[in-house]
């Protein structure tokens, strides 16, 4: 990493210190810690994660950016890479794999079916992009993304990291915002529990229209 | 038991050669490490050592039929005027497998006719699964397939006409050969459209 | 291609108001009165021949107010499928009995019937719904099923143009989004049962007991469904005593995208596309046996290029297929990522020829009732011949140096996970794995495709059937694929490569056909019936890792659970077609 990138300007060196030191501020310092080792979560869900193998495998070696360490446990990891089709089945585990992930952690949504839904959107098992459960951070249209796309987005990732601010991230704020999310379950249907009052309201409306209806047919 | 592990030697006789081989390589190859040259050789047959394409540095050539999301052709009438070829047929919305062509139709306010021009025209890129249907079935080469994937963005795709709008000297860039058959074509067509009106 | 044949018994004649002729044009086999099935199926099985079950899949005549159940039986020894049906009034509770007691390998896909169209397989020994969770609401392959999304009952939609404003799937959904429920429905009363019970219940053996003393328990594992091991969404659930394997249940739907319901809405071209998404290792593949099963409905006679080309891009797509098993293999038994990283270069050079070819690596989507896309281009062809000819041969003899003779992992492979041949047979084992049990069974030899025919090749048989078997069987694969390709490259003539005008619509008569080829994974069948409408009435899609899966727990009962991930991996799932 050269000098100017950690160097911010603004403060006198003296020059018998010139080289030697490095003056920098603490964001830099941190951010560039985070994008240099983006460890993500050994986790594909469809055909977007033979890309995300590829994209780890020699020929594109996403090792370059500090990215190849794909951890198993979510614990360990800094990033998900949402590969694929999410579907009601799974969704509960993605939440709660995301939900045990250590801040700070970042969502990627690979491929059109991630992002919103995809081919299979209009399917009776699908969730239409993961962004309905989790913050995403970087989108990345294609279906699949090629590994080269792939890592045009990782790097829009290490963009992101490094406007970023200690004193701005969401997760070392107090507020609503670093509640966890909260795990959906399976009913009936997917029942995500941010929901329940309209979906309540809603089911009701419909009881009431049929008893209308049923009432003007007798 | 003799000869216990001499499979495994084997197999790492094979590992060695290659991580001897990488380094060799890579002798070939100072001063040129990013050039086409190289990207080249390592998608030949006779690839060997390292195999890694350092992108964004270096870039595997895209081949021209490679597909991505589709683009709308506009060709530059005089005085730089955006004349979009699209007459907004709706054959690519039909023939779209996730359905994720929306398409509003021109009329004429004065008339009520519809007018061959698309009022709007949305691809949604969360659902566009790249399959090629539009480029393929579109009779007026007006949709394309794009090769710039580097799109990665911090929210949704949702392209709209103004997104979608690319110049057809970027089609001929892209997709030369391509290109070069269809204005062929329609060339052709021209000339006999003329033969019979003559 | 397969032509159920006119069988030299007549059933109809040997079991007299038992069988009938299926005589509704377009269809052909039998329709075996429910109450017989069984007594007829062992008849079909024991005095015909045809020892295994390849498909069984369920059809929705809604007007005709009927199921019907289709199976696909064929012989080991060769020769087209053999094609029954059952058919049972469509009034709840719909039952038929189960064949499981015939043909063991019925097993999930009876399952995955009762799960998405909601018949009661009769005598059937665990019929809990598959690929849904217990507790769904509905059948959803059935025709009056309407999901939240649900827009029109075929494409192209109406809303899309000429007046298509642009609006999220999300605004039109009664709940908001991909969701439905009851009217009436209260989420706070909702209780919610406890999903997994059924399952743990169906796990046998499960016990605790006392010896000398200490108290010992069996445990019970689950794998997946987000474990480095299991290949993707698979989830597993096994009871351990110590680290042997008592019962081992496999967990799946993680990845049901609903092939099938949107199949029925699509067009038949629009499923093309589709199809590349099964298995998303052999796009090029996927496609070749539902434009065979459409082809002839049709009556399309495939271009000779045509042919030839499907036949390079199937076998490039195989052995690229082999490798990747290898590596993941590898990976699996923990040697981390080094023969994956081999096995991953020489597939990037195929697909790249895939990308130059049909304009992506993964998602090829190049077939075309009829033919393909476009042709070869040159460079691609140099290409190919240089992978053919110079590099693939070296290559594939430096990975099986690398691998074959590991000490490590010959004693990790040896005799672990046999399947007796009998058992892969019951089981509609097909594939690698069914010619390593010693079963001479490949579709290309057996009920010839496309081209095959003119071939030389051989169909490598090992005897073993444990896991190193399995490996050797696919490398020897691989060797023969590289035969072929060599064959076809010196063979092939110029030529269209697509019979007519490209068209996006497409009249099918009316009908039924079932098209299966030797995908690199084992049979892939597509079961189609067309009401003559531009999009078909029912898109059954027979996976080969679907039904192998079926053999799972008859291999890992008594091994190790650390020799299960190995086993698991030798049985080539992926996901996309587990799940579809
Ligand atoms: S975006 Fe396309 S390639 Fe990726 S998971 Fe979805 S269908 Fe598969
Ligand atoms: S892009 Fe082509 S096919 Fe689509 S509406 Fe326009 S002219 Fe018709
Ligand atoms: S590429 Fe395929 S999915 Fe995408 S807009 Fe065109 S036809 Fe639709």
């Amino acid at each position: 990493m050269s000098n100017n990138e950690l160097n911010s300007p603004g403060y006198e060196i003296p020059e018998e210190l010139e080289g030697k030191v490095a003056i920098t501020t603490l964001d830099k310092i941190y951010n560039f810690g985070r994008r240099s080792s983006v460890w993500p979560m050994m986790f594909g869900l469809a055909c977007c994660a033979i890309e995300m193998i590829a994209a780890q495998a020699a020929r594109y070696d996403m090792a370059r950016f500090g990215m190849e360490v794909m951890r198993p446990s979510p614990r360990q990891a800094d990033m998900m890479l949402v590969a694929g089709t999410v579907t009601k089945k799974m969704i509960p585990a993605i939440v709660r794999l995301y939900n045990q992930m250590a801040e700070p952690k970042y969502v990627v949504a690979m491929g059109a079916c991630a992002s919103g839904g995809g081919p299979f959107k209009e399917g009776y098992n699908v969730v239409a992009g993961i962004d309905k459960f989790l913050p995403v951070d970087v989108y990345i249209p294609g279906c699949p993304p090629t590994p080269q796309a792939l890592v045009a987005g990782m790097i829009k990732l290490q963009e992101k990291i490094d406007k970023q601010s200690i004193s701005q991230v969401r997760w070392y704020k107090k507020g609503a915002d670093t509640v966890e999310t909260p795990i959906p379950f399976l009913g009936p249907d997917l029942i995500d529990p941010r929901h329940i009052p309209e979906i309540k309201a809603k089911a009701a409306e419909l009881a009431a229209l049929a008893a209308a209806a049923s009432e003007t047919v007798a | 038991m003799y000869g216990y592990g001499k499979g495994i030697l084997k197999g790492l006789g094979v590992t060695l050669k290659r991580f001897v081989e990488s380094y060799l390589e890579d002798l070939n190859w100072i001063g040129k490490k990013y050039s086409a040259e190289k990207t080249a050789f390592h998608s030949s047959k006779n690839q060997r050592g390292t195999f890694t394409i350092e992108y964004p540095e270096q870039k595997l050539p895209t081949p021209e039929e490679f597909r991505f999301v589709p683009f709308l052709v506009y060709d530059e009438g005089e005085s730089g005027k955006k004349e979009i070829r699209c007459t907004s047929c709706g054959i690519c919305a039909k023939a779209c497998p996730p359905q994720c062509i929306w398409i509003v139709r021109t009329t004429d306010p004065s008339t009520g006719r519809p007018v061959p021009q698309p009022a709007e025209f949305y691809i949604d890129a969360d659902i566009c699964m790249n399959c090629g249907f539009c480029a393929e079935y579109c009779p007026f080469d007006a949709i394309k397939m794009d090769h710039d994937y580097e799109i990665a963005s911090y929210g949704r795709n949702l392209l709209n006409k103004e997104r979608l709008m690319k110049s057809a000297s970027y089609y001929a860039s892209i997709r030369p050969l391509n290109n070069a058959r269809e204005v062929e074509a329609r060339r052709a067509k021209e000339a006999a459209k003329a033969a019979k009106a003559g | 291609m397969t032509t159920p044949v006119v069988e030299a018994i007549n059933l109809a004649e040997k079991f007299p108001g038992k069988v009938t002729a299926d005589a509704r044009p377009g269809y052909s086999g039998w329709i075996i009165s429910k109450e017989n099935l069984v007594e007829v199926a062992t008849f079909i099985r024991d005095e015909m021949g045809y020892d295994a079950l390849t498909n069984l899949c369920a059809i929705d005549y809604l007007e005709q107010k009927m199921m019907e159940v289709t199976y696909q039986v064929f012989k080991t020894t060769g020769g087209p499928v053999l094609t029954f049906k059952a058919q049972a009034e469509r009034v709840d509770p719909i039952e038929i009995p189960s064949v499981v007691s015939v043909w063991p390998g019925a097993e999930l896909q009876e399952r995955e019937a009762y799960d998405l169209y909601g018949i009661r397989f009769v005598g059937h020994p665990d019929l809990r719904r598959i690929l849904m969770w217990e507790g769904f609401d509905g059948y959803p392959m059935r025709r009056d099923w309407k999901e939240a999304f649900y827009e029109e009952d075929a494409k192209p939609l109406k809303s899309r143009w000429p007046e298509g404003k642009h609006k999220l799937a999300e605004t039109r959904a009664t709940f908001g989004d991909n969701v439905a429920f009851k009217p009436g429905f209260d989420p706070d009363k909702w209780i919610p049962s406890d999903p997994e019970e059924l399952l743990y219940a169906t796990l046998k053996n499960y016990k605790s007991e006392v010896k000398d003393g200490i108290k010992t328990d069996h445990v019970v594992v689950n794998m997946g469904p987000q474990h480095p091991s299991t290949h993707g969404v698979f989830r597993a659930v096994a009871v351990l005593d110590g680290e042997i394997v008592v019962s081992i249940k496999p967990v799946m739907g993680y990845l049901h995208r609903n092939h099938e319901k949107i199949g029925e809405r699509n067009t038949w071209l629009q499923n093309i596309p589709y199809t590349d998404r099964l298995d998303y290792f052999n796009s090029m593949y996927n496609a070749w046996s539902y434009a065979l099963a459409v082809e002839k409905m049709m009556g399309i006679t495939v271009p000779e290029r045509a042919e030839y080309i499907r036949v390079i891009m199937g076998e490039l797509s195989r052995i690229q297929n082999h490798l990747i098993l290898f590596g993941m293999l590898w990976n699996d038994l923990g040697s981390y990522f080094t023969p994956a990283l081999y096995a991953f270069e020489e597939r990037e050079l195929i697909l790249d020829i895939f990308e130059a070819v049909s304009g992506s690596r993964m998602m090829c989507n190049y077939y075309r009732f009829g033919g393909v896309v476009r042709d070869i281009d040159e460079a691609s062809m140099k290409k190919i011949k240089e992978l053919v000819f110079d590099r693939l041969p070296g290559k594939i003899e430096e990975i099986d140096r690398l691998l074959s003779e590991n000490e490590i992992f010959v004693s990790r492979m040896k005799g672990v996970g046999y399947l007796s041949p009998e058992d892969s047979i019951a089981y509609s084992v097909t594939g690698p794995n069914l010619r390593a049990a010693g079963v001479p069974y490949d579709i290309r030899r057996a009920d010839p495709y496309g081209i095959y025919d003119r071939f030389e090749f051989d169909i490598p048989v090992r005897h073993n059937s444990d896991l190193l078997d399995r490996y050797h069987l696919r490398m020897d694969e691989i060797h023969q694929s590289l035969r072929i390709l060599q064959q076809a490259l010196k063979q092939i003539t110029e030529g269209p490569v697509l019979a007519g005008k490209p068209q996006y619509t497409h009249r099918v008569p009316v009908g039924e056909a079932y098209g299966r080829v030797e995908a690199p994974k084992g049979e892939l069948g597509y079961y189609v019936v067309s009401n003559g409408k531009g999009n078909p009435y029912r898109y059954h899609i027979r996976t080969p890792s679907f039904v192998n899966i079926t053999s799972m727990e008859k291999m890992c009962v008594g091994t190790k659970i650390a020799d299960f991930v190995a086993i698991l991996g030798m049985v080539d799932i992926v996901l996309g077609e587990l799940d579809r």
